[in-house]
Parts: structure tokens; sequence; C-alpha cells
């Protein structure tokens, strides 16, 4: 059997160590009815090289998006990946170790998160942050749940700008425990600040506010800072890690709590798993955070060592009463997002988000130019930006996939039929760029 | 000591070049002054080489598979096949993004509509949702689950979960984060649930029944169909948490015996690798009348296509994560199934009992054993108890010290060991979990065994090797409490 070491000889040896003359014995106490008499209904065994063969007919069936010209994102974004990450998280010493918990062995994992650690917290302005969390979008919720453990009032205010598969999460992670959501309509692509502050009230413990917002647009997050700041609230901001290589460190505008998608740091689409959350948060409070954290201390010699720490928040000490039921952080996501980083380094990651800006800006005035085509908003934006379409943007989608062109993500989920979110990173040249342009021009012409 | 990569950091060194960009457009254009940054982000400058040289440093500090046996209890630390690695390096894989067209993505969809179905067949479950991207966030889930067939039902008094004192600590997690209640029972002096117990709490208000099977001494419950009958006769809900499947494959199906709700480990079970700690994935299965509470979307075959299916929206929780869940894992786990398919899976189970048995029976003379009266499944629990009573050693500073289960736990890291689980289940003293999985060979679970007695023999001869245990890897005994003390969680520069 494959992956089985012992063989027939050494299983009967150490059935007759144990004491019985056959397997059956060892499972004797289940109740007879309940033991299967056939092997399980599967399709037969495949050897590696005929799995080969069948993973390559599968997978000849997807249209993978490095050899189309594509321009989707919407929370998950196909950036440069140098092979040197590739490289770290497949040595088997990342990839097949467990969970740190002893630590004396686990000091590369465990140094790794510190890093990481470090780095999320030098990208954010913030003093902490967690080892990792599933996704940007339960990271945002259990964000909100920390809010709520820490004001102990159960309501949460939300842009309605922000991802929708966050909004999703956010409501299944948040009902059991009673909190009420309230949504922010957006006005002309962002939300006031105003209705910001006339939804406020006594029983709010944080608002949620997401920039660069899921159109795209930059939401005023000083604004934001003023009207939340008046109450004790706590200000969650959810923000794309990569914008903010040039873009304001969520610390400048006072968030209390920090989230967001973090698969744009070096990790691969893989058809969307697996992502990673981020979540730092200010000092105090710490102990109302989730998930693993990882902190410096020493060995019996005083040498520097590495440990899981603040581990009294975590489910197997408290239990019911645990800040959250996590227990991993998507290590593996984390460590290409650290080595990443490395390999970029902070002039790398600049230019990495200067090309997507300018890049993305250069797209959004060619197609700006383009008869029956127009930004849908006026606003900052930064990768990312939505265009208004002269027809339905789910035909135009499809007439540019003939041309081996993925447009983007169509806004008609959220009752958007014209509209159209376009993301550009790093890797698209001018010539990708023009001839998504020319595409455009030439279906609406056509 | 290991450098931080900051400390090796050069102002101007550069890893990664971008090609430059051609696209005549200035960045201030773009970002109006008030939302730039105002200080320099702080990443390291070091160069390609230098981050070659840290991070394979940093790897030389790891335990990992590959380099040596990890007796882990209820973890499941598996061989995990190379093939899978190099499979899931595929362009068509692993270039596809989650809001591509069907029509573009059938290749993935194929393998995640196989997957559900070979999870079913594999449990005894209708369906399964492939969402849950742990295993603790598989529990979220099928409570919610639960949750929902009661209120569907108008049962909206019915909030508690039972929970054996034998459960992972997740367990109870889960509930409250699902807005429900615990009550825990006690375990009877076999280590099984007990029946006696389970009645006395069961009322109108229980929404469930929370078991890991076998449990967690590694026992298979025996009086499942009682427990079950139990249970149901308040429409109460079967969970198993599937942390011990690997025990169960091919010989039991959990949907067979009384389970309604169940979450898979393929990380476990499946041989997906642990990474560190994730990603993972935590499948949850359901029996068919809760197929509709599941989230959305799942994965259905129209004719001869594969679709994205949202059709029970309405009904169903939600979603639990962004997209379809780590479909990179879950692909692997595919993968482990089309090469064993039936009769290998049943050889897991097998060999997984017999590496178990065969350990158990190899140490019960040197170390207690407290649930011996039977053959285990595919882990049993030792205890530290017997070295505690016997082994006392006098040190300098502390003053007279027992030799505990996290000093043999360290001693065997000295020997070239992962330490077995410790200090769980919370109902033996002093536990030490031990689960050798099929992948290892007679010799290394020889080897270990000897390594185990040997540990008891310096016990009693030179219990100063015990006590100051670890000597031999990359540290020495870590100050936990300092870590917490003096807070560093992060690298100042």
């Amino acid at each position: 059997m494959p992956y089985i070491s012992n063989t027939d000889k050494e299983r009967e040896v150490m059935l007759k160590e144990i004491g019985v003359s056959s397997f059956d014995e060892l499972i004797a106490n289940i109740p007879e009815k309940f033991r299967l008499k056939e092997f399980l209904g599967l399709e037969p065994a495949m050897s590696e090289l005929e799995i080969a063969k069948r993973l390559f007919e599968i997978t000849s069936k997807n249209l993978c998006t490095n050899k189309a010209n594509s321009f989707m994102g919407a929370g998950v974004y196909d950036h440069f990946i140098p092979a040197a990450v590739d490289y770290i998280i497949s040595r088997a010493e990342f990839l097949t170790a467990y969970t740190p918990y002893q630590a004396e062995v686990s000091q590369g994992t465990l140094q790794a998160i510190y890093e990481y650690q470090s780095m999320i917290c030098d990208l954010t302005g913030m003093d902490i942050s967690n080892a990792g969390m599933y996704d940007g979008a339960s990271a945002a919720a259990e964000a909100i749940l920390m809010a709520a453990r820490k004001t102990r009032k159960y309501k949460a205010i939300i842009a309605g700008t922000i991802n929708p598969r966050f909004k999703e999460v956010i409501k299944v992670y948040t009902e059991g425990v009673g909190i009420e959501l309230v949504y922010i309509p957006a006005v002309n692509g962002v939300i006031n600040p105003a209705d910001v502050k006339n939804a406020m009230d006594d029983k709010t413990a944080c608002v949620v506010v997401q920039t660069p917002n899921y159109f795209g647009n930059f939401e005023d997050m000083f604004e934001m800072d003023t009207v939340i700041h008046e109450t004790k609230a706590l200000f969650i901001a959810v923000v794309d890690p990569i914008s903010l290589a040039v873009m304001n460190a969520p610390a400048e505008y006072h968030t209390d709590i920090v989230v967001g998608e973090g698969q744009a740091l070096g990790n691969k689409q893989y058809y969307g798993g697996p992502l990673f959350g981020f979540l730092a948060t200010k000092m105090d409070l710490n102990r109302m955070m989730p998930g693993r954290i990882v902190g410096e201390t020493v060995d019996t010699d005083g040498k520097r060592a590495y440990a899981l720490t603040l581990q009294a928040r975590e489910q197997h000490i408290r239990r019911d009463k645990a800040t959250s039921n996590i227990c991993s952080n998507q290590a593996l996501c984390t460590l290409a997002a650290t080595v990443y980083m490395s390999m970029l380094g902070k002039n790398g990651l600049i230019e990495v988000a200067s090309q997507c800006a300018t890049k993305a800006h250069y797209l959004a005035n060619e197609i700006a130019k383009l008869d029956g085509f127009e930004l849908a908003f006026n606003h900052p934006f930064f990768k990312e930006f939505t265009i208004k379409t002269p027809k339905a943007a789910t035909e135009i989608k499809a007439r540019l996939l003939e041309k081996n062109i993925l447009a983007g993500v169509d806004l008609s989920e959220i009752g958007e039929d014209n509209m159209l979110l376009i993301a550009v990173t790093e890797k698209k040249s001018k010539a990708d760029l023009d001839a998504f342009v020319n595409a455009l021009m030439e279906v609406n012409n056509g | 000591m290991a450098e931080t990569i900051f400390e090796k950091s050069r102002t101007g060194r550069k890893g990664a070049v971008l090609p430059k960009n051609d696209v005549n457009v200035n960045i201030n254009d773009c970002i109006p002054e008030k939302y730039r940054r105002k200080e320099q982000v702080k990443l390291p400058e070091v160069s390609e080489m230098d981050v070659m040289r840290h991070f394979i440093e940093l790897s030389h500090r790891n335990h990992f598979i590959e380099k040596g046996f990890y007796p882990l209890g209820s973890c499941t630390m598996k061989y995990n096949p190379k093939s899978h690695e190099a499979f899931v390096r595929n362009n068509c894989l692993m270039d596809l993004h989650p809001y591509q067209p069907e029509h573009t993505v059938q290749g993935a969809l194929e393998i995640m509509y196989d997957l559900q179905n070979d999870l079913a067949e594999i449990s005894g479950m209708k369906n399964v949702t492939l969402q849950p991207v742990a295993g603790a966030h598989g529990e979220f889930t099928g409570l919610k689950v639960m949750k929902a067939y009661h209120e569907a039902k108008g049962n909206h008094h019915k909030n508690v979960i039972i929970l054996p004192d034998s459960a992972h600590g997740t367990n109870p997690a889960s509930v409250a984060l699902a807005g429900m209640k615990v009550v825990e029972i006690k375990s009877d002096d076999k280590g099984m649930v007990d029946l006696e117990a389970l009645k006395a709490a069961v009322n109108e208000n229980t929404a469930g029944f929370m078991l890991t099977n076998p449990n967690t001494l590694g026992l298979f419950e025996t009086q499942i169909e009682q427990i079950a009958e139990v249970i149901h006769s308040v429409d109460g809900l079967m969970y198993m948490d599937g942390a011990n499947l690997n025990a169960l494959l091919g010989i039991v199906r959990p949907g067979n015996i009384g389970f309604d709700v169940m979450h898979f480990n393929l990380h476990k079970t499946f041989s997906t690798p642990h990474g560190g700690g994730g990603p993972g994935s935590g499948a949850v299965g359901v029996r068919e009348d809760l197929v509709k509470f599941l989230p959305y979307p799942m994965i259905s075959k129209v004719e001869d296509h594969f679709i994205l299916d949202s059709s029970h929206k309405e009904t169903s929780i939600g979603k639990v994560h962004s997209f379809y869940g780590n479909f990179a894992v879950n692909v692997r786990a595919w993968i482990y199934i089309k090469t064993l398919s039936g009769e290998g899976l049943r050889a897991v189970a097998e060999n997984a009992i017999i590496n178990a048995n065969y350990i158990m029976k190899k140490l019960e003379n040197t170390f207690l054993v407290p649930h011996n009266h039977t053959y285990c499944m595919h882990e049993f629990v030792a205890s530290g108890d017997w070295q505690k009573e016997k082994c006392v050693i006098e040190l300098k500073d502390k003053g007279k010290c027992e030799i505990k289960t996290l000093d043999i736990a360290k001693r065997l890291l000295d020997k070239g060991y992962h330490a077995p689980t410790i200090y769980f289940p919370l109902i033996v003293h002093e536990a030490m979990m031990i689960e050798p999985t099929e992948t290892e060979s007679k010799q290394t679970l020889d080897e270990f065994i000897s390594a185990m007695i040997e540990i008891n023999e310096e016990c009693i001869h030179h219990p100063e090797l015990v006590i100051n245990a670890p000597m031999n890897t990359p540290v020495k005994r870590v100050d936990d409490v300092k870590a917490v003390k003096d807070l560093n969680v992060r690298f100042k520069w």
C-alpha cells in the first residue's frame, strides 16, 4: 500500500506482540453491525503516473490567469511572486512541521512568525499583530467580536462599501453572539462620515471602514477618526497591505484595529484559497485578540528564543471563555508573506505599489477616453477602479473573454449591472493595458 | 542565536527586481498628498542570498516529518506525499481567480465536486462543504448548521450543546462562537461517555452532543448507539469531531453509527501538510435533511458541467470563508483519496491501529496507561504519574522537584522525537497522548519505545538529564513566563 511502511510479516509480528491473532480482535469492541464488510465505494486506486495524467486532463479545462490578460481583483490579486518564496515554503522544514507548541524544536516557525508580526506592525503602524487568520473576511469578523468584548457593546456600524464577501462572513460570525450590524449606504461610491456619526449611539462597539473600498475608492479615514473617536467606539480599518507601502499607515488615522486580506503578499490566487487574514491592534487591546501570537523570550542559557505567548486567551486553556476558537494561523501563507516582504524590501514594496497605482491610473485614463465608457466615481483610487459600461458588464466580460481577457469583476451582484471593477497589478505591461483598451473599444463598436 | 531578518538589513540592498515601469504616470498624481504615507514603511533591505540563508537557517531550527517521528496524539502527523506538492504547483490550479466565469474553471469545480462525493462516501454523510479551512472552523460551521436546523423548526430554545470532559478545547470555544451554551458531562471510569450522566443532562433545550470518536483517549465509544438514541429522543443532533477519523477509515462510517454532522481534518486524516499551523481544511459533512443549511455555494453537477450552486441560499447558514475554502489543500486531499481508494484507506486505519496498540503494549509496564482495559484505536493516552511519584530531584535554586510529563516530553526532543500531545485530555493526570499513524514503520516504533524506556531509566538514575531537558535542541528550555511578562511581539528597529 502506498505510504504504509510495514510489511505483512512485520504486521504479523506486531499483532503477536500485542497478543492477538488477527486485526479484527483489536476492533472487537466496535459493534459488529457497524463494521463495514466491504471496501468503500470509491473509484479504483490510481498510481502517481495515472493521477498525473488525470490531473493534466482535468486542469486543461481551466483557463489560468497566466495564459490570459487578467484584470480580476475584488479581494484576490495576481501580483508577481519571486521564485524564492515558493522555494522556502516548499521546504519540508516549514511545510510538514506541526504547530509550534514545542518551542525548542519549532524556533524556525516561531521566529518566522515573529518576523511576520513585526512586518505587519511596520506596515500598519500598529503595536501588535497576531500570527494570522483564515482570511481577511474572518479577520474582520473577529475584529468586531474583539471590539464587542472590549466595549461590552453589541452594535457594529459597517461601511456599505466594504467587500461583499466580508459582509457575508461577518454576518455568520457575529449573529451567534448577538451583534447588531448596521450598514451605512454608499453615496457616490464612498460613505459619508456624517452618516456614520448619525448612526452611532451609546450601544456602538465599533465602526468598520475599508479603504480603498470595494469600488477602489479612498474613504476619508481622517474624518472617520474624528467622528468615531468622539465616542468610545473602536475604529476598525480594512486595508490592502500592498497599498500601505504608499498610502497612510492606519495608525496615522488612529485606528484601533487593522485587518485585511493578506493573499496579495506573496500568495498565489489558488481559486480563492488558501488566503490569510492579518489583524493588528494597539497594545492595550492585546488580551482581547483572537489567534496565535509569538513573543521573544530566552532559553535557560539566556539565549534569545521565541514562544507562543498570551495563551491564556486561547481555547486550549480558556475553552468556552476563549477570545476565539481559532487555533491555526495559515502559517505557511504568512511565511510566504514574510519571505515576499523580505525579498522586496522597503524599496521593492514601494515600487510594487507605485507600479500598481500608476498603471491603474494610466488604464483608467485611457478607458475614460473611450466613447460610452467613463469612470464610475470621481474619487482617488489605488490599484483598482470602477468603470461604467455602455452595455451590461457581463456582456462586455463575455466578449473580452473571447479575446482571452479576463476583464474584471462585474458589479451586478450589488445591483450595478453597468459597472465593472478593474484591478491592475505591477504584472501588467503597457502593452497589456493597451490591449485591454483596444478590446473594449472594439466590443463597443462591434 | 539566529539574527532576525531586520538585523541583516543594509540600506540600499535589494532582493527582487521588477521590470521598469513603462507607463508615464507620476505616483504623486495618483495618490493625493493627504492619503500618502507620512513616514516611509520599514522593511528589511536584503539580497536574495541573504533571504535564502536566513530562512534556511531558521528551517534548521524546526522539527518536521521528514526529519523525525511525531507521536502526536489527536493530530495525525502522517507522512505528506511529495507528488501532492508537485501536482498542486500547476499553473492551471495556482493561477485561477475565484471570480472567473464557471466555464473557465470546470477543472477546479470537478475536483471539488468529486471530493465532496468521496468524503460523503467515506463518512456516510449525504453531502459535504469544503468551505471551512480548519478543524475549529469546521466545528463552528457544523454547530451553525445544527442551530439553523432547530431554528427552522421554531425550536429557538434549543441552544445547549453537551460535551464530555475529554473534549478538545476548540469544541466549547466553537459552541460559544456559535451562540450556544456548553454543558459538560463527566466521563465514566473507563474514559467513556457516562450514559447516565448524559441522560441526566439531556432535556428539551439540548441542541446536540459533540463527541470525538474514537474519543480523545483513543477508545471507540462502544455505547454510541445508545448515546445517539438519547440525543435523538429530544431531537438533538449528534456532532462528530473528526480529529480521530484516521482510526475509522473503511471500518466504520460515522453516518452509520448515529452521527448527523461531522468535520474532517483533511490536514490530519487525508495527509495534507500542517505547514507549521495551517493552511488546513475542515470540510463538514451532514445528513440529508441538513444539506440545505450548509454554507453556499456547494459544487453541483448539471448534466455534464459543474456549477457553484447557491440555490439553497435562503436556508443556508451563509458563508464562513470568502470563497470556496482552502482549494489548494482540498486538491491534495483529493489526490490522496484517488491514490488509496477503498482498500488503501482501510489499510490506513488498520495499520494506524496496529501501530498504536504495539506501542501501548510495549510501554504499559514502564508508563501508567490508565485505560488499557481494552485495545486502543489509533492512539492511546499514557501518564507520567509513576515517574512523578518515584522520581524526585533536589535542585539548588528550586529545592525538591518532581519529574513531570513536561520533562519527559522535553527529554524526547533531545532524542530526536517530537513530544506527544501532553496534558490532554484533561481527564488523565500528566497525560501523554501518543499517536504513531500508519506511515511509521515497526523499526521507528521500536526505536521510539526504546527511547521512552531509556527516559524512564534516566528519570530514576539521572533525573538531572530529564529535568534540564532539552539540551541538544537549537535552544534549551524556553521561558514561557517571560514571553508573557516581558511581552515582546515585534522587532523594534
